[in-house]
């Protein structure tokens, strides 16, 4: 069991849990995700880290609310409470190196894991561009954050309540032109949204790194089902990745791959929605021991 | 007294092999129920009365543990039950499990001279029924440990790690096992159905080794959590043992791989066995069925895949293969039961392309009949594809079961010497090429059995008590070759 020490609520949908793990905090490198099982009953779900503090000894994740899982964590995850399972850092750590100028690009779900890297080639050396994307001014989150690490901060909003008017892909437009130089691009957020970034970097040439986040069950290596195609190879996103060369990475493959499990996936937030609202999850029940009696001597079965 | 009896020969014994029950193939093919039901008291006796107590037992010999067979035999026989157990439990702490997953019949039973005339003893089911008689009863084999002041770390606790952990336990060493999932057992818990083993019969021997003093550490990524090195220089680890195994699912490379319905018979295992899909939607994980599904490969982890699929509700379940029946590499137990049960083998059939439907999903697989030519280098007649045989059939799911390679976390994580495919180099003391550090199970072999890990777990701890400087369990000095261990890095140890 892994306490939770604190939480903020960004928005209706987003909200950030810091955990209590002394171990990876120290461990955890800019890139590296964990795997979260909220509950003894629950399913393993891939989080990407979105800070690390080895000091106060907590990692910390922002998550969505979207389905059954994510949606009973925010009504569950308070202070005080405990996740199930916590493991991790899973992943090879993002490759951070002076690169002159970089962009850090971070659209819905991957705004919060791109801090970790923004601060990392920030004190690398880099010329740090961050460029953030939401919908609306009420949804933005951390904008001091990536101020404090960030030379550049492209915010934007679909609907420009807040910094410029247009999606991320919008704000990697306006960085493209104003910094010819750019050496390098790293996107985390939707498939669409890093499959824009690496089109709109690939005439040029600029290395292009995206953070992928497939269907998982172990992170270890074990279950293949993270598999993604990069340059006509199969490679497993937990212990190859997540990061891979965005010029390389099959979208639309992955995009295909992440309906999986679409119509389960409704059908338990429809339960979820109907029926349990405000119950806690249930303890696991004891399992029987369903070993014949070794001292039976009736004859027969 | 024993010696008093009259002497037992194969004309006096029991004629018949005592037959386990077993649930009927058409009701066990829809619940997870365990198969064979175990030896009831009556059972394990009178097959104890099939036991010849050679004196100089082959069984013993064929046994990758060496388990003392005639000395537990014998106890059973006298009704001295828990005597069989303190018995069985000298050399193999895990009998619950050992007596439901070994290959009895390429060991023990394979040696046993009644064979010669008549079926062999069947040792497998009176060690199972001993190890369930234990866990039923609550029998637990602690012997007065001393502890030696020693540390042992071990990485992975599947069947290689908790036989290690076993010995080391018992030779005085504190050890710590730890295990990326949430749960210990590995192998035996994510991968082996229920219907085959329980998970209630694993939790229980694991509870054994917690008696023992082992403790199991789970949410534990090493190599990325925490290095080899670190646990070696930082964490006071005197000796480490690697038993990470050979997850990483392989896959065949033609065209379809990546539609939706594809898996790795790892994936779909994980998910019902571990995760609980079976019981969706109380568990959140979810595992699909497809109405027809269609497993690649004809190996242990075949079977357990078919026979998963069907007691899911799968309306039909094939398995095709590129070789012929007698080439399948799975335990004959568990092909007659996948047979009994209505698998639908397709012996001689390789895929060429899996089919989508337009939508990103699976809708069947193009194959092609092979016919077997001269050996190949495994010595198994080659299969060769019959020019013009292609053909379709129509499947919701794939699932790939055609072996694994290693896991590659280690050897991405630690300095240690790999061998060009990326498994763990280590001699013949299962020393790897750091000191200190030690390894075994599929990890170094490749994919292999469960009792041969727990062989490779057991002999490493053997290695590992005389590298600490042990002798046969006897508590130790907390220095080796007059060096204090807590002054003195393992390469010093090994100078030395």
């Amino acid at each position: 069991m892994y306490e939770i020490v604190a939480r903020e609520d960004f928005s209706a949908a987003t909200f950030l849990l810091e955990v209590h793990h002394p171990l990876m905090a120290r461990a955890a490198r800019p890139g590296q995700f964990v795997i979260v099982m909220a509950h003894a009953l629950g399913e393993r779900i891939p989080l990407t880290l979105a800070d690390f503090d080895a000091a106060k000894g907590t990692v910390t994740l922002v998550v969505q609310a979207v389905g059954k899982t994510t949606r009973e964590m925010q009504q569950n995850c308070k202070v005080g409470a405990a996740v199930h399972a916590l493991v991790g850092p899973m992943g090879v750590p993002s490759r951070v190196a002076a690169a002159g100028k970089v962009a850090c690009v971070g659209g819905g779900l991957g705004v919060a894991p791109m801090f970790p890297q923004a601060r990392a080639f920030k004190q690398s050396g880099a010329y740090v561009i961050g460029i953030v994307g939401f919908r609306s001014r009420d949804l933005v989150f951390w904008e001091d954050k990536f101020r404090s690490c960030c030379d550049e901060l492209i915010l934007c909003t679909n609907d420009g309540s807040a910094g410029m008017k247009g999606m991320t892909t919008d704000g990697v437009r306006v960085a493209l032109e104003r910094h010819p130089d750019l050496g390098e691009l790293v996107a985390i957020g939707p498939p669409v949204m890093m499959k824009a970034c690496a089109e709109a970097t690939r005439a040029r040439g600029i290395r292009t790194v995206v953070s992928v986040n497939p269907i998982m069950v172990d992170g270890t290596g074990m279950c293949g089902g993270c598999r993604v195609k990069v340059g006509g190879q199969v490679k497993f996103a937990c212990v190859e990745g997540p990061d891979f060369d965005g010029h390389q990475v099959d979208f639309d493959d992955l995009m295909a791959r992440l309906t999986r499990f679409a119509s389960e996936e409704q059908a338990a937030l429809k339960r979820w929605s109907e029926s349990c609202r405000m119950k806690a999850p249930a303890a696991p029940p004891e399992e029987p021991l369903e070993l014949p009696d070794p001292f039976e001597e009736v004859a027969g079965g | 007294m024993a010696s008093a009896a009259k002497k037992k020969t194969v004309r006096t014994i029991p004629q018949q092999r005592t037959a386990m029950p077993q649930r009927d193939p058409k009701e066990r093919a829809r619940n997870f129920s365990e198969v064979a039901c175990g030896y009831r008291l009556e059972d394990a006796l009178n097959e104890a009365e099939r036991c010849l107590l050679c004196p100089d037992p082959a069984c013993v010999a064929g046994c990758p543990v060496s388990i003392d067979i005639p000395g537990f035999i014998r106890r059973i026989s006298a009704r001295d039950f828990r005597g069989a157990y303190d018995t069985i439990t000298a050399t193999n702490l895990l009998p619950a499990i050992c007596g439901r997953v070994c290959p009895q019949e390429s060991q023990c039973e394979g040696v046993c001279p009644v064979g010669e005339t008549l079926e062999p003893v069947a040792i497998g089911h009176l060690e199972r029924w001993v190890g369930d008689l234990a866990i039923a009863e609550g029998w637990a084999s602690v012997p007065a440990i001393e502890p030696n002041g020693f540390k042992v770390g071990i990485v992975g606790a599947g069947p290689a790690g908790m036989a290690c952990a076993a010995d080391l336990a018992k030779a005085g060493c504190e050890v710590t096992v730890y295990e990326a999932f949430h749960e210990p057992g590995g192998v035996l818990k994510y991968g082996i159905p229920d219907f085959r083993l329980p998970n209630a019969v694993i939790d229980a021997e694991i509870a054994n080794l917690r008696k023992l003093g082992v403790k199991f550490e789970c949410n534990t990524l090493v190599g990325r959590l925490f290095t080899l090195e670190q646990m070696r220089d930082e964490m006071g680890f005197h000796a480490v043992f690697v038993g990470t195994g050979a997850g990483y699912p392989s896959m065949m490379g033609i065209p379809g791989e990546s539609l939706n319905g594809v898996l790795s018979a790892n994936e779909l295992l994980t998910r019902c066995n571990l995760m609980r899909a079976r019981e969706f939607p109380r568990y959140d994980t979810p595992l699909p069925l497809g109405g027809r599904v269609a497993v690649i490969g004809a190996g242990n982890t075949a079977m357990d895949a078919l026979r998963v699929c069907l007691r899911l509700g799968a309306e039909k379940v094939h398995c095709s293969y590129r070789r012929s029946r007698a080439e399948s590499p799975a335990r004959a137990e568990e092909l007659r039961h996948a047979e009994e049960e209505g698998i639908d083998f397709h012996w001689l059939t390789n895929p060429l392309e899996i089919l989508g439907d337009g939508q990103g999903r699976v809708r069947g697989m193009r194959c092609i009949r092979m016919a077997l030519g001269e050996p190949d280098a495994s010595g198994r007649p080659r299969p060769v594809p019959v020019p013009a045989s292609e053909f379709e059939f129509a499947a919701d799911m794939v699932v790939y079961a055609i072996g694994t390679h290693a896991n590659p976390i280690i050897g991405q994580t630690s300095k240690l010497k790999l061998d060009q495919r990326g498994y763990i180099e280590a001699d013949e003391d299962l020393a790897t090429s750091m000191a200190g550090v030690f390894a075994g199970g599929d990890i170094v072999t490749g994919a292999a059995t469960v009792i041969e890990a727990m062989g490779a777990g057991r002999k490493a701890a053997r290695s590992m008590t005389a590298y600490l400087g042990l002798r046969g369990g006897r508590p130790g000095a907390g220095r080796l070759f007059g060096i204090d261990l807590d002054e003195h890095n393992f390469a010093r140890l090994r100078a030395a």
